[in-house]
């Protein structure tokens, strides 16, 4: 059936069972790559996107539970202030291996600084251990996100 | 400053100062000037923007931005007027193309300079003729020739049209920069696809679109090997959504990364395909393989260590007859698991069969031996088969078996239209090329003085088809081989229906864990410090046999080993509280000498944290590009971690249990602890860093662990019920 979803405050509607998930939507249907897919279990955060700011796993997301919510994705995030922050972190501080991993990262990280604006390591631990780097590149991922939240000097 | 930054220009003043290149976010698409090409792998367009093809697969290892770097600083560009494309697989234009065994570095540092300067050399030649003066006479700097005695330049882009007629200079006599010039090699330079990473922009395999393409699935066989007898592809075919459904045959007589049985489903959307194998239903024969299981290959193990090997690798004086001599022996029995890959990107290939020809989107690490076996498979010639490398969500040496492209191939073929095979988790870790399970049973023998004078392993590994699996082997140079007098190697073999494959730091990330944590108990046993234990074993400097033809340098091991005590300040290590250690440990892996020390706590419950990481490595020269050179390092010093605190396969019945990251786990984000990075620059040519880095935080972590605990952990993963108090 149809369903119109607003993605990155532009309405689409996608014709597509009501039990596909979000992921699946934005990847094969709307051509939005960045959300990654990863284990289609809820257990590496390569797909996380955002559902009214809140950092949801779009592999575990019912097109059929959205409804009227504002989705995000990472290529939503350029012009996101906290999103373009957390990007620019990302580069200044090359943080990246393969990559793969990383727009789910940062769509965590900035649900993240959007409640806690100046997290400290608890703080970062807790909203970003759903996100698996199989490169392990987490130390430059954690200075990524103090250096965007400018509490880089404080840690 | 955090942790990290610090690190971070430690590891850049150790190269030579620092230059922070700033990336910038992507902006308007600039259009691209006309270009001429200089060589194979330059272009330089008449605004003097120049374009360096980057000859292998890019997977994580920063491959893509460093052997351009090289390139660029021979050619004498800055930066900043380079921009960088993948180059097209061509294996007889730019030698070989592939991302393993940490090769990139040492098979190309100097080949790409000498191809930087041929560019420059030809680019002088041009300014000279033009201007009439001799080329001696000319210089340059940042992408312009000088003439200065008639102070006139010309940038390279009015000359790339000239320099382009000339012929290429020989390589192997062209002059290279003094090191000691380099403004781009050393330089802590970013990876240069960061801005499309960050942005969310199409880049990678599984981003692939072509017209028309579907989207596929591909169900095998859970025992390795086995075949289809039937399927219900007539009710897949009906349900909703669904383009096409049908068995494929495996390929005759074909290697194990080559086309297995299997059935293919295909939809508009992945999703949809997917979701129709839970209509799936499959009558397998499953062969042979179902006799197979981990816990029988444990006891298997533990029989044949009973008696003789069935063959010897080493035998060096009379081991035997000086354990018995011995004042202490210690033995122990040495086991690691299975382990899967897990790139975080699902395998998977995007083909375009038509009229006889395939064109593949593959993120493969070795994209030439893919060519090949596709070609193979499905009876067509080489040149009727195209590769286009995408970047790599994640290698780790799964992505140097093509079987993946193989399936989309013969997919694409039967369906007839463009197909996207996409792989998922449970697939992915079911259908792995894993690395080999071991056991190790060790005697080691020590003097009244805490000497080592014998040593002995019975491993048990396994074999296929006659021969070792792959990457199962041990060399007859592990240490302490030559280094201890009585010393005896002896393999035993049991037949194995599992794939097995290189991972990561292939056989040395499970022997520096046996041998490395074995030589800390002997240390132990013998009262000696375990950093001045094996100082002692290395003892003065000299080269041994090993080490892929370059000879392992027992003097650069001793310089890293007590570089990381110092640095660790492990001397001072009887002042931490208690149940909290330190463990250290070094190997010798991809020409790369690496030591660490790990700090750990463990809790009275059990629990491992993680405090700190040093790491201290020697790989030359040179390190290229320190920023790439730390997170590679920090990465493989924590992907040894997190292997060694969560992930294991175990076979039941010749398949996999595990399908997911709830039972092989990855390491989290809240585990970490810092991980500070040095580098001994030391007179040897450059060698890699995607590997040697991982195999000694292992051994590092267990020995930290008996040395807060008294438990000494002998078989991976880590089983925490062991440290409960």
């Amino acid at each position: 059936m149809n369903y119109t979803i607003k993605i990155n405050g532009v309405s689409r509607t996608v014709d597509v069972d009501g039990d596909m998930p979000l992921l699946w939507v934005l990847r094969d249907e709307l051509d939005l790559k960045g959300s990654k897919f990863g284990c289609g279990a809820g257990l590496c955060g390569a797909c996380t996107v955002h559902l009214d700011g809140v950092a949801v796993r779009g592999c575990q997301t019912p097109i059929s539970s959205v409804g009227t919510a504002s989705v995000s994705t990472i290529e939503g995030m350029t012009a996101d202030p906290v999103g373009r922050r957390l990007q620019e972190a990302w580069l200044a501080l090359d943080v990246p291996q393969c990559g793969y991993c990383q727009a789910g990262q940062i769509m965590s990280a900035t649900a993240l600084l959007r409640r806690t604006p100046r997290p400290n390591d608890g703080d970062i631990d807790a909203a970003m251990t759903g996100n698996v780097c199989r490169c392990c590149s987490y130390t430059r991922i954690r200075a990524a996100i103090k250096m965007a939240a400018g509490s880089g000097e404080k840690s | 400053m955090t942790a990290s930054r610090r690190t971070f220009l430690k590891v850049s003043a150790a190269a030579g100062g620092a230059l922070m290149l700033r990336a910038t976010l992507p902006g308007a698409v600039r259009a691209e000037a006309p270009a001429e090409p200089l060589t194979a792998f330059v272009r330089i367009a008449p605004d003097g923007v120049v374009t360096i093809l980057s000859k292998n697969p890019e997977i994580g290892q920063g491959i893509r931005t460093m052997l351009p770097m090289v390139i660029a600083e021979e050619l004498d560009v800055a930066w900043s007027q380079v921009r960088i494309e993948q180059a097209p697989l061509d294996e007889a234009k730019f030698g070989r193309q592939f991302a393993g065994g940490s090769q990139a570095t040492p098979m190309n540092y100097d080949p790409l300079r000498r191809v930087g300067a041929a560019g420059r050399q030809m680019l002088v030649t041009a300014a000279a003729a033009r201007w009439g003066v001799p080329a001696a006479e000319c210089r340059t700097e940042a992408g312009v020739v000088f003439h200065d005695r008639t102070a006139r330049n010309l940038g390279y882009g009015a000359l790339a049209s000239d320099a382009s007629k000339l012929p290429v200079p020989d390589l192997a006599r062209i002059v290279l920069k003094d090191p000691r010039t380099f403004k781009i090699i050393g330089q802590p330079i970013h990876g240069v696809e960061n801005p499309k990473i960050v942005t969310g922009q199409k880049l990678f395999g599984i981003d692939t679109v072509v017209p028309g393409m579907v989207h596929a699935v591909f169900q095998k066989c859970p025992v390795f090997g086995g075949k289809v007898v039937s399927a219900n592809v007539d009710t897949i075919k009906k349900l909703s959504g669904i383009h096409d459904a049908f068995i494929v045959r495996g390929h005759q007589g074909a290697d194990r990364q080559s086309l297995t049985d299997g059935v293919a489903i295909l939809a508009k959307s992945w999703w949809v395909a997917n979701r129709a194998r839970d209509k799936l239903e499959i009558v397998w024969d499953e062969g042979a393989a179902t006799s197979q299981s981990s816990k029988g290959f444990a006891e298997k193990a533990a029989s044949l260590a009973q008696g003789s090997p069935a063959s010897w690798l080493r035998r060096d004086g009379d081991a035997q007859g000086a354990l018995k001599d011995a004042a202490h022996v210690v033995a122990a029995a040495y086991s690691y698991p299975f382990l899967p890959h897990i790139d975080l990107e699902p395998q998977n290939c995007t083909a375009h069969f038509q009229n006889g020809k395939v064109e593949l989107w593959a993120p493969t690490q070795n994209p030439g031996p893919g060519q090949k076996l596709v070609a193979a498979t499905l009876g067509i010639p080489e040149s009727d088969v195209t590769v286009n490398m995408t970047r790599i969500g994640g290698g780790f040496g799964r992505r140097l078996r093509n079987d993946f492209m193989v399936e989309a191939a013969a997919i694409s073929r039967r369906a007839g239209v463009p197909v996207k095979l996409v792989w998922n988790r449970a697939d992915d870790m079911r259908h792995d090329f894993y690395r080999p399970a071991g056991f190790h049973f060790l005697k080691g023998g020590l003097d009244d003085k805490g000497v080592l004078t014998a040593l002995s392993d019975h491993f048990v590994t396994f074999g296929q088809g006659g021969k070792l699996a792959d990457a199962a082997q041990m060399e007859a140079t592990e240490f302490p081989a030559a280094l201890v007098p009585n010393l005896a190697f002896g393999q035993s073999v049991m037949e194995l229906g599992v794939p097995t494959g290189p991972l990561r730091a292939p056989r040395s990330n499970a022997l520096a864990f046996v041998f490395q944590s074995f030589i800390d108990e002997l240390a132990h046993k013998g009262g000696r410090d375990p950093v001045e234990f094996r100082l002692a074993i290395l003892g003065e400097p000299k080269v041994l046999p090993g080490g892929n033809g370059r000879g392992f340098d027992t003097g650069r091991m001793s310089a890293v080993l007590r570089k990381v005590a110092e640095v660790s300040d492990w001397a001072n290590r009887d002042s931490l509280p208690a149940r909290t250690a330190k463990g250290v440990a070094f190997y010798f892996s991809h020409f790369g000498y690496f030591a660490e020390v790990v700090q750990t706590t463990v809790s009275a419950q059990g629990e491992i944290k993680l405090d700190h990481v040093w790491v201290v490595g020697d790989v030359g020269s040179q390190i290229i590009n320190p920023s790439g050179a730390e997170n590679q390092v920090q990465g493989a010093a924590l992907d040894g971690l997190g292997a060694a605190l969560g992930q294991g396969i175990t076979i039941e019945r010749g398949r996999v249990v595990e399908a997911n990251f709830d039972t092989v786990r990855p390491l989290r984000i809240d585990q970490v602890p810092a991980v500070e990075v040095h580098f001994l620059i030391t007179d040897h040519p450059p060698t890699g860093l995607g590997e040697p880095a991982l195999p000694p935080v292992i051994p590092a972590l267990c020995n930290a662990i008996f040395a807060a605990t008294g438990k000494r952990i002998r078989g991976l993963p880590i089983d925490t019920e062991l440290l409960k108090v």
